[in-house]
């Protein structure tokens, strides 16, 4: 390990340190095998990094707030420099954070840190998730890893929940209020889980202290507990690569973690903390102030949650009220219950169980490490997209007041615009999203089969016209015929040959025809003999068809392809 | 009583100029104005109320009809008062032009001199709802935190938790009154102009809407936390968390990955 020249005494002193820790617990061992691992590059993969470096944002400057924070709902009156609000009788929570905001030297900042970091951090585990769902990196063997993610994203809402109720201003007050209203609405333990929660009758004085252990002990603890399962499976994994020329299932090209992904991850954290500083110092979020203290009476105009719940709000904004039904003396709240409870469980439950979904359709069992191209899934993409345009209309109607009066609009209209939308915007998005898949597939086979346009027309002696193509370089081409063919799965007949039913057979049908809706309509990638029949083909600027819904080329079975890029552009050349 | 009603009325300047005075010449400006809300009403010249009606059948007879009286299209403005003609009129909504789910804010039409005559020929019609004072109306002397309280519970549902504004059903909607004179202000709590409802004098006192008028006062001027967004709440805060957070964010991903290759 020491084997500098002319050591400087502080190099000496590192270095008889680490020694020292070597020695004791072998850490060199485990240093230089994560030091050397290597990690692929890509800007699309720093996505879960600005979630790790916001959720560290939020721990520091979480911890500055608890210093001067009361949790108490224990009554008292304020006195300071806010004026309007001089005087005015309120819990000691919301007194403790306007002198945070007012009184403490920095306190006004450090609130403002804290909620920007919030907002960014819940944005950003979207986009990642995002990303990790349009690549389909959660396939085999990251199921797991996907599940988990998906837990900390449930706390992270959780967090911010918690957080943002903990003022004891009017908005967090209206927010606890709608929670009040729908644990109430639960059928039959409903009334008992609300008085459980809350200490007794809504809002009770309990509820802030247990918020905040919640909010700064419960949930930070698991969240990173589960970032570190998170984070040991990505490096257990290995981490997904983009296709490209030399990358495959069996390796990953890119830079070793140390110095250079260290150097660009570690300097990326000042990057998001830098930005969420400038935002914390230019903006104001949460100006409690304005709203004053709790009280159950006031509600304001413009009452909403955080953006990540705004879809919960939208949800309850768009159910007509008429839904509520009478049993006999009891009231069934169906207007409560389907907006805030079945439309998010069906949500969530959707995108937790889409990695085995998929698995279950495609019968696959193969592990992945190339990520997918969006466009060479058209299902998966056109789903995504129209869960994502449903979660857009939810948070529009969410805000539907803003946009009517920024807009001029009638609110009512409004509402049934989206009342309509929530169900044609999904199906729209993705009739429209799997369309531009198969399209682009359409094209990736021309260019594959064609090559580029040039433009230049050259006339023959005969008199015929063509127009000369360049044939793709071996990377182009890889990239568009590297992918599998997917195709509906074939499942054996229901009875065997000697006509006795078949164990197993009904999961059969099932898995076959959520596959034929997975992958019915499709574009085959090219393959090697229709490559090779496309360059004997003068020129290549024939139409060849491409093979839409069910046309089976020659091959059989995806995961082959033999246009493998020639030695030139293997992996070495690009591993440095 | 006469002359000094007149030089009231000569001295109303515009309210911007008015609002300037307040802030520069502060308690000074109450001892020369002490004049009550009663002695406003009733004495009106004569004069005026001619005036006044010349230029209501011009300009407003075709709605209201000629004789005030109401017509299929518009209400009646027997018993509306002064205070009503004067917010109406003063905040450009009357004469109403456009058809629309509420009279629309314009600038003025007339000026302040034709103003207080209209208003001097409907006061004329029955009695109702004077002009308030500027004494009433002066925010220096109101307390914002009982402001803060009262608007809370009456006003914050329409017109948004620091009177930035609201959506009301069909097209209807509460407007933001960071810029609305405290006189305009007091009015319209006073006659509650279209869907807005009336918070006469037994409902919130006179003094209590002073503490509101000076609580609307204090907004927009501070913003202790830097840009307000609008002051709209979560909604403003969650799109520039995406567009300037998220959006600065990934810009620097793509640079740092840009870098590599
Ligand atoms: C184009 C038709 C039209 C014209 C012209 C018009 N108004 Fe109006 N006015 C209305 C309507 C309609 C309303 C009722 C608005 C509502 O309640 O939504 C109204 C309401 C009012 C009110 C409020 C009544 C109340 O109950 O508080 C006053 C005061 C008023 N008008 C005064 C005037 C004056 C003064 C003029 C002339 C300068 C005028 N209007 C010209 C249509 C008109
Ligand atoms: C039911 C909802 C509602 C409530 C409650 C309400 N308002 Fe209004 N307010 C309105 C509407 C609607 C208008 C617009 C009327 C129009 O433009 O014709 C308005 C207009 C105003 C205006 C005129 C603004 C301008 O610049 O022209 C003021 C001032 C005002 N309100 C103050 C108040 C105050 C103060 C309170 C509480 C004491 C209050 N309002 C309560 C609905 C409401
Ligand atoms: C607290 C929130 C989260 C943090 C801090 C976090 C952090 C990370 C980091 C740093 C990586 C490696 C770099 C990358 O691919 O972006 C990663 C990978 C991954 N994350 Fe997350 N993540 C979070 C939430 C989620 C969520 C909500 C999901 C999906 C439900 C998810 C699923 C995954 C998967 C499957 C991988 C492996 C990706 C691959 O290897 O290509 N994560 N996460």
């Amino acid at each position: 390990m020491t084997t500098t020249s002319t050591p400087t005494p502080t190099a000496r002193a590192a270095a008889a340190t680490a020694d020292y820790l070597d020695q004791r617990t072998g850490i060199g061992v485990a240093v230089k095998t994560f030091a050397r691992k290597i990690f692929p590059d890509h800007w699309s993969f720093l996505l879960g990094e600005i979630a790790l470096y916001s959720f560290v944002t939020l721990l520091i400057s979480g911890v500055f707030l608890t210093m001067f924070f009361v949790p108490s709902m224990a009554e008292t009156t304020y006195h300071g420099p806010w004026a309007s609000l001089n005087g005015v009788e309120m819990s000691q929570a919301f007194s403790s954070t306007l002198r945070l905001s007012f009184e403490v030297r920095g306190g006004l900042l450090m609130r403002q840190v804290h909620h920007w970091a919030a907002l960014i951090f819940m944005a950003s585990i979207v986009t990642h998730m995002m990303r990790v769902f349009f690549t389909g990196a959660f396939r085999k063997p990251r199921e797991l890893n996907w599940v988990v993610g998906f837990t900390l994203m449930i706390l992270g809402l959780l967090a911010g929940f918690s957080g943002y109720s903990l003022p004891d201003d009017v908005l967090s007050g209206n927010g606890l209020r709608i929670t009040d209203g729908v644990v109430k609405a639960i059928p039959i333990i409903g009334s008992y889980m609300s008085y459980f929660i809350f200490g007794g009758e809504f809002p009770g004085n309990d509820l802030i202290p247990r918020l905040f252990t919640v909010h700064i002990l419960l949930v930070p603890a698991l969240i990173l507990a589960l970032i570190g399962l998170h984070l040991l499976f990505v490096v257990l994994h290995k981490h997904t690569q983009y296709p490209g020329s030399g990358r495959s299932d069996k390796n990953v090209v890119g830079f070793p973690l140390f110095p250079i992904y260290v150097a660009k991850a570690g300097g990326y954290f000042f990057v998001v903390f830098g930005v969420i500083a400038l935002m914390a110092a230019t903006m104001t979020i949460n100006p409690v102030w304005n709203y004053g203290p709790y009280d159950p009476s006031p509600v304001s105009a413009g009452a909403q949650p955080d953006w990540y719940m705004l879809f919960l709000e939208g949800s309850l904004r768009l159910m007509p009220g008429q839904a509520e039904v009478m049993l006999g003396q009891y009231t069934l709240s169906l207007n409560v219950i389907i907006p805030a409870m079945i439309v998010p469980g069906v949500l969530f439950t959707l995108l937790a169980a889409y990695p085995f979904i998929e698995a279950f359709a495609t019968g696959d069992n193969r592990e992945h490490h190339v990520l997918d191209r969006p466009r060479n899934r058209p299902f998966r993409t056109a789903f995504g997209v129209s869960l994502l345009v449903a979660f857009f209309i939810l948070v529009l109607a969410g805000s539907n007041d803003l946009i009517a009066t920024h807009f001029h609009l009638s609110i009512n209209d409004i509402t049934w615009v989206f009342r309509f939308l929530l169900f044609l915007g999904p199906w729209a998005a993705f009739v429209i999203t799997k369309r531009i898949c198969l399209g682009l597939q359409r094209k990736d086979r021309e260019l594959v089969l064609h090559g580029h346009e040039t433009g230049r027309i050259v006339r023959f002696a005969s008199g015929e016209y063509i127009e000369v193509h360049k044939p793709l370089d071996a990377h182009e081409r890889w990239l568009r015929v590297q992918h599998d063919a997917v195709r509906p799965v074939e499942i054996e007949p229901a009875e065997d040959s000697r006509g006795v039913r078949r164990k197993g057979y009904r999961t059969d049908r099932l898995r076959q025809r959520i596959s034929q809706v997975f992958y019915e309509d499709r574009v085959e990638p090219v393959t090697p003999s229709e490559l090779e029949a496309a360059h004997h083909a003068h020129g290549g600027h024939d139409e060849i068809g491409s093979h839409d819904h069910g046309h089976e080329p020659a091959q059989v079975g995806g995961g082959q392809h033999l246009v493998e890029p020639d030695g030139e552009t293997g992996p070495d050349a690009r591993n440095h | 009583m006469k002359a000094l009603a007149a030089r009231r009325h000569d001295r109303r300047a515009p309210v911007v100029l008015l609002l300037l005075a307040l802030l520069l010449t502060g308690g000074l400006y109450a001892v020369l104005a002490p004049t009550s809300a009663k002695a406003e009403s009733s004495v009106a010249s004569a004069d005026d109320v001619k005036a006044g009606e010349k230029l209501f059948q011009a300009n407003c007879a075709t709605c209201h009809g000629p004789s005030a009286a109401g017509t299929a299209s518009a209400p009646s403005l027997i018993g509306v008062g002064a205070a009503a003609v004067d917010f109406q009129v003063g905040t450009g909504r009357m004469p109403m032009q456009m058809n629309g789910p509420q009279a629309q804010v314009k600038p003025a039409q007339f000026d302040d001199e034709q103003i207080s005559q209209l208003a001097a020929f409907v006061a004329s019609l029955g009695a109702g709802p004077a002009i308030p004072t500027d004494d009433q109306v002066d925010p220096s002397k109101g307390d914002p935190a009982t402001g803060m309280a009262l608007f809370r519970t009456n006003c914050a549902m329409c017109h948004n938790a620091v009177g930035a504004g609201g959506a009301l059903s069909r097209g209807k909607f509460a407007p933001n009154l960071w810029e609305t004179s405290p006189r305009h202000l007091y009015e319209a709590m006073l006659t509650g102009p279209q869907s807005m409802p009336v918070f006469n004098d037994a409902n919130i006192t006179s003094e209590e809407k002073r503490d509101i008028i000076a609580f609307i006062d204090e907004q927009g001027n501070v913003s202790p936390g830097g840009l307000d967004l609008g002051s709209i709440g979560p909604v403003s805060e969650g799109l520039w968390a995406w567009v300037v957070g998220l959006g600065l964010l990934i810009g620097a991903a793509v640079w740092i990955g840009a870098k590599s290759s």
